[in-house]
């Protein structure tokens, strides 16, 4: 073989800190990316404590408008971009490959790659606390109050380049995912066998490479008005603004649908399982969920019905997405079937996702009410929508993803979780949530706008945002309940058998936690909910691997590429030698990448 | 007979429970969101807000029987399909064509049932037909960095914060930002319409009784949005343009000494008031930066609608602008304030407040 420089040998780590640097198991990378956004979705959580401890009566001074600005900056984008996304990412990691019969992704190391670069995005993002300031323009970033004229400090800055590098992440993975789940498939997994929790992430995923690059679009001109003076929002210029608002809302709205497809996939995982029936309907779940997405591309205005952009514009926008809660509506309906005449086991995920049905009912009835244009001018930029946006997103997506997390929990951890925490804790988030969230219906109507860091007591708001802010602390509690049950199970809970819920697909009928390379043998598979069908005829037997199983192996490479791309964000920022200097990295790193040698397999 | 009498009793019973629990509903609803409330959606004092409103209740009553509904088949699923042990195995449906026919077309009914009104509700919002009194009044409204302008172009008037209508007609108010994103809200008489800058908005709204409406800046525009505020004074057409006509008329007429001093103050370099405001009537005072301040006196609030116009709360605002709205030009510009020149006394504020109080 021809030498190359940089030839490195591939590490050998089986333990430690390096091991996890180096991994490219689909399984560890899953864990980095679930236990990472959680802790950013605590951060999160704690922003919005700091706010609505601000907003707990009329005329408060804990908190100063600039602060409080910069607060809810980042509470939405770090709860949208890190923390609700990559708990996404996490479950594709883990669990694609186990659905679908496969060793590891397509491309391994490409994975390793997309957790390190959100990990930088995620470090770019905070690190502004710390350099002047957070990015305090919302997590839209309206133009024109991003540009220089009315934003000096850095925040912004941050806030563009962070995007853009949690972008570039996503996009890895979601080729990633793409390829693996077309090509990695065992055989007999046809696409009508996928299993719903794979099929949405697909669909997730194709949405993410075709969305992604819009936003990337509007950052990159965003960026070149600030840096380089250019003026495709400096309105002073010419500039028009309502560019922003079009190309943030075509990659916004398909991201609301990149945030709820994999929690629709995880409640119709758990749903079956628990009342012993297939997913009722599943062509048409199936089918609703590539609707939805496809429809998702033609809905972006009605976040702009008070724009300005007319009688007819808003009508065919109110008409779209009104339609688009046909498909949502059938999917409510397919699952209460699937749970019609079965068995039902109420334990703690199947309690998580039949709360997701319910109070994702809320926000999609909130979310039609919205579609009118008409009175939606009454309720745009109020607590009416902050009220509806909770509801999808923390009563749609975060409530279906902390039951998946205690599905899958003695899958990835080999244990079992205390069920009777499980539930305290599941009846007091979903208790605390409605008394956080319900009231802000309350306060909008009564013309509460949202943003805004403090209120007169003359309004009568006064009582409605104490009860929303004493819910938030019990939401803490509630979460406290969640974080203690999954740590201490994780370190001492009971060992978990294979298949704990007499389960359909195929993760279950491999041990918990899964060995390195899964599958001993690829399964072949016959039906859909294979393993349900395999055990209702009893053909479960273990088949003895052959014992010659090629692994991918460990890389360096992904995780300098992406210290590399760490490195020219602060450059961009600060000072362009240093941009150059992490670019060199990245592609030094992506060189030494291609031309890595493999270990002899002995 | 018998029977059908009784039927009927059946029926009433459930016309009177169907009654009284819409009738708590609503009861709850206005509880919480009190109408009395200066910007409650639900207190509709005109026809445009009514008819969003209108339209609100539709989607209300519909979302609200669609989500007992499913609340009820949730319920009813949980307490009669509990697994109890030594059940069979339920039988493995997977699909039932026809069942999943009618839950797609029963949806796509109730959508474009809702359609057609939702539409008309567009474009009736959009401009006032034939039956509204319409006499053209035209207003400019202007969002700034964090108050709002208001030109009567027709009558060469510009004021600030405070705009006033007559009753029982249609108004166009046109919409411009000299900054960022603003919106101009008045919850009680019509939903917001956003005030951006390069794009010409405008809305249309018709106040039916006399009254201090409030308002509200609506899009996020930066630190102080939340003190973004103005009202809009509803009065009768002899009443609003008698208003009109004492706008017009120059407001510096008094002789007191006090406001004399305060005038000085106003127009000297040092405190330099007059380079961002205009008072009408006087040489020097022909700034734009700040809200014209010609009439002050006949407001009935300042500072964006934050503040009530009296002696108090213009000395707290006088003292320390960046206190009561931070962030503020004046603030940032005025070199009594951003310590480029002495501050005031409190005997130099209380002459300026002496002289604004009486800009009648």
């Amino acid at each position: 073989m021809t030498s190359f420089p940089l030839q490195i040998s591939r590490p050998i780590h089986p333990t430690g800190i390096w091991n996890w640097i180096t991994t490219i198991d689909h399984k560890r990378i899953g864990i980095l990316y679930g236990v990472t956004a959680f802790i950013l979705f605590i951060i999160g959580g704690i922003e919005a404590m700091l706010m609505r401890s601000q907003l707990a009566s009329s005329n408060m001074k804990l908190i100063n408008p600039e602060l409080y600005n910069q607060l809810f900056t980042m509470h939405g984008t770090t709860m949208i971009f890190l923390a609700i996304m990559p708990m996404g990412a996490a479950f594709f990691n883990y669990l694609i490959p186990l659905q679908i019969g496969a060793r590891d992704v397509a491309f391994p190391r490409l994975n390793a790659f997309s957790y390190w670069t959100f990990l930088a995005g995620a470090i770019i993002l905070n690190a502004s606390w710390f350099l002047g300031g957070a990015p305090n323009a919302g997590w839209f970033g309206y133009a024109p109050i991003t540009g220089k004229a009315y934003n000096v400090g850095h925040g912004i800055d941050f806030w563009i380049v962070s995007l853009q590098v949690l972008g570039i992440a996503s996009l890895a993975a979601a080729f990633n995912f793409i390829v693996t789940i077309i090509n990695m498939r065992a055989p007999g997994m046809t696409f009508s066998r996928l299993p719903v929790f794979t099929w949405m992430s697909f669909i997730t995923a194709i949405l993410l490479v075709l969305a992604f690059p819009v936003i990337t679009v509007a950052l990159i001109e965003l960026m070149f008005d600030r840096f380089y003076g250019t003026n495709f929002f400096i309105t002073s210029a010419g500039g028009n603004p309502v560019l922003w608002q079009h190309l943030f809302w075509v990659f916004g709205h398909p991201e609301v649908y990149i945030l709820i497809l994999p929690a629709m996939g995880i409640v119709s995982e758990i749903l079956p399982t628990f009342s012993k029936k297939p997913l009722f309907g599943y062509p048409v779940v199936i089918l609703s969920g590539i609707i939805i997405a496809f429809m998702g591309w033609m809905v972006w205005s009605h976040h702009m019905f008070t724009v300005g952009l007319g009688p007819v514009a808003n009508s065919v926008f109110a008409l779209t997405t009104m339609a688009i809660a046909i498909p949502t509506g059938v999917k409510i309906f397919n699952w209460l079937a699937t749970l019609w005449k079965g068995s039902l086991t109420l334990n703690t995920p199947m309690l998580y996702a039949i709360g997701f049905i319910l109070t994702f009912t809320i926000g999609g009835i909130s979310g039609v009410m919205h579609s009118q244009a008409a009175s939606d001018a009454q309720q745009q930029d109020t607590y009416f929508i902050v009220a509806h946006i909770h509801y999808v997103l923390f009563g749609g997506s975060l409530i279906a993803i902390l039951g998946g997390i205690y599905y899958w929990f003695p899958k990835f951890s080999g244990r079992m979780y205390n069920e009777t925490l499980g539930k305290l804790g599941f009846y007091s988030f979903f208790i605390a949530m409605n008394i956080t969230f319900f009231p802000m219906h309350f306060t909008g109507l009564n013309g509460m706008p949202r943003r805004i860091y403090t209120y007169s007591s003359e309004f009568g708001w006064d009582f409605w945002n104490l009860i929303s802010t004493i819910g938030v602390f019990l939401l803490a509690a509630a979460m406290i309940i969640f974080i203690y049950n999954i740590v201490s199970s994780w370190i001492n809970g009971e060992k978990a058998p294979a298949d704990p819920w007499d389960a359909r697909t195929l993760e279950w009928s491999i041990p918990s936690p899964p060995p390195e390379y899964n599958f001993a043998v690829i399964p072949t598979v016959e039906h859909r909910d294979d393993w349900w069908e395999k055990k209702m005829q009893n053909k479960t037997s273990e088949e003895i691997s052959s014992g010659d199983i090629h692994l991918p192996q460990p890389s360096y490479w992904p995780f300098v590429v992406s210290i590399g791309l760490l490195i020219a964000a602060f450059g961009l920022i600060y000072n362009i030698p240093v941009a150059i200097l992490g670019t060199a990295i990245t592609m030094i790193g992506v060189y030494a990448w291609s031309f890595e040698p493999v270990n002899d397999p002995d | 007979m018998f029977n059908l009498s009784r039927k009927i009793l059946f029926i009433n019973k459930l016309a009177k429970t169907k009654f009284l629990l819409m009738a708590f509903i609503t009861l709850i609803l206005t509880i919480s969101c009190s109408s009395k409330d200066p910007q409650s959606t639900f207190d509709t004092l005109g026809p445009v807000s009514r008819l969003q409103l209108e339209l609100f209740y539709i989607l209300f009553w519909v979302g609200l029987i669609i989500f007992i509904l499913i609340t009820a088949v949730v319920l009813y699923i949980i307490l009669k399909y509990r697994a109890k042990s030594g059940d069979p195995i339920p039988e493995q449906i997977h699909g039932n064509t026809k069942l999943e026919i009618i839950w797609t077309i029963l949806p796509i009914i109730i959508i474009v049932a809702i359609a057609v009104p939702s539409v008309q509700a567009i474009f009736a919002s959009s401009k006032p037909d034939n039956s509204f009194t319409n006499n053209d009044l035209t207003i400019n409204a202007t969002g700034k960095q964090w108050w709002f302008e208001f030109e009567y172009p027709e009558y060469g008037l510009i004021t600030a914060n405070e705009v006033h209508i007559p009753i029982g007609e249609a108004v166009t108010i046109k919409l411009h930002s000299k900054d960022v994103l603003h919106s101009f809200w008045v919850p009680k008489l019509a939903g917001k319409v956003d005030m951006v800058p390069n794009n010409n908005n405008h809305l249309w709204l018709q106040a039916d009784e006399p009254g201090i409406y409030y308002g509200h800046c609506a899009e996020f525009c930066g630190q102080a949005h939340a003190l973004m505020r103005f009202k809009l004074i509803a009065e009768t057409r002899e009443e609003f343009e008698a208003w009109i006509i004492h706008q017009k008329t120059n407001a510096w007429t008094t002789t007191d000494p006090l406001a004399q001093q305060g005038m000085e103050i106003f127009m000297s370099r040092e405190a330099g008031c007059y380079a961002c405001h205009t008072i009408q009537g006087t040489d020097k005072a022909k700034g734009n930066q700040g809200p014209n301040l010609t009439h002050f006196a006949s407001r009935t609030h300042f500072a964006a609608g934050i503040l009530e116009n009296n002696q108090a709360n213009l000395r707290e605002w006088l003292k320390d602008p960046n206190k009561v709205k931070p962030g503020n030009l004046m603030a940032k510009n005025a070199g009594i304030y951003n310590g480029t020149a002495d501050e005031l006394t409190d005997n130099e504020i209380s002459a300026l407040i002496a002289f604004l109080r009486g800009l009648q």
